[in-house]
């Protein structure tokens, strides 16, 4: 075979999930409505962040047979959360033939030194960042897609604008580095200095990046999107509102139309009342710091 | 005033021509900025199509690889649904990637509405999950036979070919290139990667 070219097939299907939203389910029905509303994919699990937050117990990957049944009600592929370094819980969602493993601060973290080594995997991962250093020692280690963290099961879409301001600053800052300083970028980033070259070179992250954590209304959403994010999770925002199916449909019409706001208003018409919001200063966990 | 009219649309058709025919790229969601890239490379002037004035300005439109679902509803939504159906029947051409073909093709089961314009059946992701992607060297019959790399993600599975379709590369037993007139559909992703010969081949299809 004397292919010209080869590609990350990992890479590959987040390339396909670009200017979409994808939306936490919990059940058969949720996914159904996530699909009928334009998902582009959904993530199965047991509890929504909100209620993982409200709960305060040690939250685990979900029940195999919950996440089967969800794969089995929709066509559109589905994600499912891992605990950050549980490289078993890993190789069981593997088996079960998911489409992305999260590998997820919002559930109670196994390892605290390593995340799983993700390259050794077929299946793609995504993992949360707060800054490039972690995006990029999230790459190395092999995922295939980026999300920030923001602050999930808050409603509050502050630190997620705060994580993706930081990355792309951070990308910014590397074009006028000469040799010595971006050698330097990379010891204190910890990660190859290929990567931060490439990194420079591209004025970009290697993979896919959405954005995740506290988005719950179609203007957060297409907020995201204006900032040069490819698309977004949504996570509590959907189904902890009042009327879950309009949200959804609104949220993906504003992604598909984030740069037109007479769309953004029409879909954010008569939605009811958006997911109770929380300040970050008031919550007892913070999700983004778990992680390293 | 009826003159005026006139001269206003003289101009405008100078100015068209001036400037080159563009080639559309359905801009709804999915590997759109691939495909314009690839489009862009081989010197195509390249729109991407959000709405019904856009299609307009466009000889040839792509329907990118992405999930196949979501882009039929968000056709409908933009009104682009019937325009571009309408677009193709008059002889537009269109070229569909994965999700793309799938549009293109004969509706099945789901609740997928396809635009049903190739006389093709398709199985969705018949290849398998994310996990059973794959990447594979093929042969295509362009205007001379190349071999090219072909990701299949997710991938739909041609499972019937209508008479008036030439069938252009197979995998195995199963057709993954098809061409029917002024519609062509691929089942990889000729965007993933740094090979723009289908491109170049789409792009003579709209010139020609």
């Amino acid at each position: 075979m004397n292919d010209r070219t080869h590609v990350d097939l990992k890479k590959g299907l987040a390339q396909m999930l670009k200017r979409g939203v994808i939306m936490d389910v919990v059940n058969p029905e949720q996914a159904r409505i996530a699909e009928q509303a334009g998902a582009i994919a959904v993530m199965a699990l047991e509890r929504v962040p909100a209620d993982i937050r409200a709960d305060g117990k040690v939250a685990r990957m979900s029940d195999p047979g919950m996440i089967k049944g969800i794969m089995a009600a929709v066509t559109i592929p589905v994600m499912a959360k891992i605990r950050i370094g549980h490289f078993v819980e890993a190789q069981v969602l593997e088996s079960l033939g998911v489409d992305y493993i999260d590998e997820s601060e919002v559930l109670t973290p196994a390892d605290n030194e390593f995340h799983v080594d993700k390259s050794g995997f077929k299946v793609p991962f995504v993992c949360g960042a707060t800054c490039l250093g972690e995006a990029l020692r999230r790459v190395n280690e092999g995922a295939a897609m980026i999300r920030t963290k923001g602050e999930a099961g808050t409603g509050n879409v502050v630190e997620a604008v705060r994580h993706w301001r930081k990355i792309t600053g951070e990308i910014a800052a590397l074009r006028d580095m000469d040799e010595r300083a971006l050698s330097a970028a990379a010891r204190e980033m910890r990660v190859p200095l290929e990567l931060v070259v490439a990194v420079r070179d591209a004025g970009k992250l290697p993979v896919v990046n959405f954005a995740a954590g506290g988005i719950a209304t179609p203007a957060d959403a297409a907020m995201m999107m204006q900032m040069g994010c490819d698309g977004v999770f949504v996570g509590s925002g959907i189904f902890k509102s009042e009327n879950p199916a309009a949200v959804a449909r609104a949220i993906v019409e504003a992604v598909m139309h984030f740069d037109d706001p007479a769309v953004i208003a029409r879909v954010s018409e008569n939605l009811g009342n958006a997911m109770e919001g929380q300040e970050i200063s008031s919550i007892e966990t913070n999700y983004a710091e778990r992680g390293w | 005033m009826q003159w005026k009219g006139r001269k206003f649309l003289l101009l405008k058709r100078i100015m068209q021509s001036a400037v080159g025919k563009k080639i559309g790229v359905l801009g709804l969601q999915g590997s759109i900025r691939e495909h314009v890239a690839a489009l862009r490379a081989c010197g195509a002037t390249v729109v991407e199509v959000l709405t019904a004035a856009d299609l307009e300005r466009v000889c040839g439109l792509i329907i990118p690889g992405g999930e196949s679902t979501t882009i039929s509803k968000l056709m409908r939504r933009a009104g682009l649904f019937d325009e571009v159906r309408a677009r193709a029947l008059n002889g537009m051409p269109v070229w569909g990637t994965c999700a793309g073909m799938i549009l293109l093709a004969q509706g099945g089961e789901s609740e997928m509405e396809p635009l049903a314009l190739m006389d093709l059946e398709v199985e969705r992701n018949a290849y398998g999950r994310q996990v059973d992607s794959f990447q594979e060297s093929v042969l295509l019959e362009l205007t001379e036979e190349v071999l090219f790399p072909a990701v299949f993600i997710r991938a739909p599975k041609v499972s019937r070919v209508g008479e008036g379709v030439k069938v252009l590369a197979k995998c195995g037993d199963s057709p993954i290139m098809c061409r029917q007139g002024n519609l062509l559909a691929t089942s990889f992703h000729p965007e993933l990667t740094d090979d723009r010969r289908v491109h170049e081949y789409f792009i003579q299809m709209c010139n020609g």
